[in-house]
């Protein structure tokens, strides 16, 4: 398994949305390192035969019928919203929109 | 700010244009993709929103069948195979139009895939078919709809920023993705276009979705990118977003052919990027830049299980599509016996089901085009309605005919039923019966109205009598304002002529 590089972690941190100092960066690498490390434990199990799953119930097609439901009203919708103007969301200025 | 281009001309000499044309359209299903919130346009801000849509922690989406048939039947149009067993993907990104953190799209398993739409052109050697490949057509969602407030002038209050109503977050949308459209030269333009509009024609027939580009439920972005000639590989894309009429599709290929063409004669490398088109201007400007990679991250979504349809639901869909719109078009003109002309005033006043639907229940093609295109488009256009809203049925013009057949009606009198239908006081033979609109048949009454306008006018008799046959029309006209409208004219003249004793 390859080690996390600086460039790794100031990649996920931006991803992710998190200020990451440059100082700190090898620190994190690694943390996460280790962490990967511990998880590759299970690479060890031979999975050759083992079809990939992506849910734990193996079941297909399940539908809902095309019918309206409750919706909420604007104030429960805004009740948890930090900032609000004319019943929308205020958000920080979205970058790169003109 | 706006860039060097170059002649279309002198594209056309040094470059081949290869296209990419991703269209997203947005069901028009009653509810959202993933939860029972309406879907209707127009609501009061944040009022179709739940826990789901708004993506509340623990909340769990429940898959909308409307949602996936319309997927399937879409795919099936454009001739696509259909996945046997597919999943939904999150597509992870930071963005406040999805309040979720991601969208809930497909990955690398689309619902459709390997289709084909052929599209006719207007070339310099008459009209021709161009058959554009279709990559895949998966299921995704809508996002919400920013508000962008304050500006330059918003800095006394501080920084700017958005408003977000989440009414269409979570919408269902399917995206078009073609595959490189390779060999349409000079017609590159036309061919986006008119590939634009076969598809929304077919969205339309299949019944789908409202396709009003106007309002963002089709929209179309343009891949463009020029190599020196067909052998040299793909060049550097750009991606504009949001082209949302079909002239504007045109416009946007051509001019970014152009852009793209001063770009590299002038030694300079096309950045990949998306690039924001301007209507009014007819131009592109640069948007975000996807030097960067971007990385969604997509991982199979583990809170939906995969779709596998039937071959048996699958057929059955099949089985139920309408007619593809072009090949309806073509049976119709040949078995009508149309003109081009004819045909287009029927697509274009958007008459052509009304017309099939009246022919097929046994009106005339005569007498149903000139229904539709005459009377009931005008009262139509008085209303400010469609046609199709007047509420005609088949079985109206269908009794009307009958009766201009047998005599029972006249042009005029027929045209007093309709307005009586019209206005809701009953069927055709209601409204004769209560409006006393019937052709006077006895002639009884005819000859009294003729020896009336005779008595009238007794010269008249005698210039007819010499021979000037021609005169008999006052006389005729007189006692059809006579019996307001109610006789035949051609018994009338009959009548009159076997009275005095005249053949013609
Ligand atoms: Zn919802």
């Amino acid at each position: 398994m390859s080690a996390i590089s600086r460039d790794d972690v100031s990649h996920l941190a931006r991803l992710a949305h998190i200020d990451i100092p440059s100082d700190q960066l090898d620190h994190y690498a690694q943390q996460l390192d280790a962490i990967l490390e511990a998880v590759a434990t299970v690479s060890a199990v031979d999975t050759a035969d083992v079809v990939p799953m992506s849910h734990p119930v193996p079941s297909t097609n399940v539908f809902r019928e095309d019918v309206p439901g409750p919706s909420l009203t604007a104030s429960e919708a805004l009740a948890g919203a930090p900032a609000v103007e004319d019943d929308r969301f205020r958000v920080p200025r979205i970058l790169d929109e003109d | 700010m706006s860039e060097a281009v170059i002649s279309y001309d002198e594209v056309l000499e040094k470059f081949d244009p290869v296209m990419g044309l991703e269209v997203h359209v947005e069901l028009g299903t009653n509810t959202k993709m993933f939860c029972g919130c309406s879907t209707e346009f127009g609501a009061e801000p944040n009022t179709h929103v739940c826990p789901v849509c708004l993506g509340l922690p623990g909340a769990l989406p429940a898959l909308n069948k409307i949602g996936v048939e319309s997927a399937i039947r879409i795919g099936l149009a454009l001739n696509c195979t259909i996945a046997e067993w597919c999943r939904f993907a999150r597509k992870n990104y930071f963005y406040p139009d999805m309040p979720k953190n991601f969208q809930t799209s497909q990955y690398d398993e689309p619902i459709c895939f390997d289709g084909y739409l052929d599209v006719e052109i207007d070339t310099d050697e008459g009209r021709k078919t161009f058959r554009v490949n279709i990559e895949r057509a998966h299921m995704e969602e809508d996002t919400g709809k920013n508000t962008h407030m304050g500006g330059a002038t918003g800095r006394i209050h501080g920084a700017d920023y958005s408003l977000v109503d989440y009414n269409r977050a979570g919408i269902p949308l399917i995206e078009i993705v073609t595959k490189p459209i390779e060999g349409a030269g000079k017609y590159a333009p036309e061919v986006a276009k008119a590939y634009v509009a076969a598809l929304r024609d077919i969205l339309r027939n299949l019944g789908v979705s409202d396709v009003k580009m106007e309002q963002g439920s089709l929209r179309c972005d343009v891949n463009l990118s020029l190599r020196r000639t067909p052998q040299d590989e793909l060049g550097t894309r750009s991606e504009t977003k949001n082209v949302n009429s079909l002239r504007s599709v045109e416009r946007a290929v051509r001019y970014e052919m152009t852009r793209h063409a001063a770009r590299l004669l002038a030694g300079e490398r096309i950045i990949q990027e998306t690039r924001h088109w301007h209507e009014d201007t007819g131009i592109t400007t640069s948007g975000r830049s996807k030097s960067d990679a971007e990385d969604y991250r997509y991982f199979p979504e583990p809170d939906l299980v995969p779709i596998a349809p039937s071959r048996e639901w699958v057929e059955e869909l099949r089985a139920a599509l309408p007619e593809n719109p072009a090949v309806r078009r073509a049976r119709i003109q040949e078995s009508w016996g149309l003109s081009d002309i004819d045909m287009q005033t029927l697509i274009n006043a958007d008459l052509l089901d009304l017309v099939e639907e009246a022919v097929a229940a046994g009106v005339s093609i005569e007498a149903a085009r000139k229904w539709y295109t005459g009377e009931l488009s005008r009262v139509a256009n008085e209303r400010e309605v469609d046609v199709a809203s007047l509420g005609i049925t088949p079985a109206t013009l269908v009794r009307i005919e009958e009766l201009i057949v047998s005599g029972g009606l006249n042009d005029k009198l027929a045209r007093q039923v309709l307005e009586g239908v019209l206005a809701g006081e009953g069927d055709v033979d209601a409204v004769i019966a209560a409006r006393g609109l019937a052709v006077v048949s006895d002639d009884g009454p005819l000859l009294d109205a003729i020896k009336d306008a005779l008595a009238a006018d007794p010269s008249v008799a005698e210039k007819i009598a010499s021979g000037k046959i021609q005169a008999a029309g006052a006389v005729v006209g007189a006692v059809m304002k006579a019996t307001r409208g109610q006789a035949d004219a051609g018994r009338v003249r009959e009548l009159l002529l076997e009275h005095l004793g005249v053949s013609e």
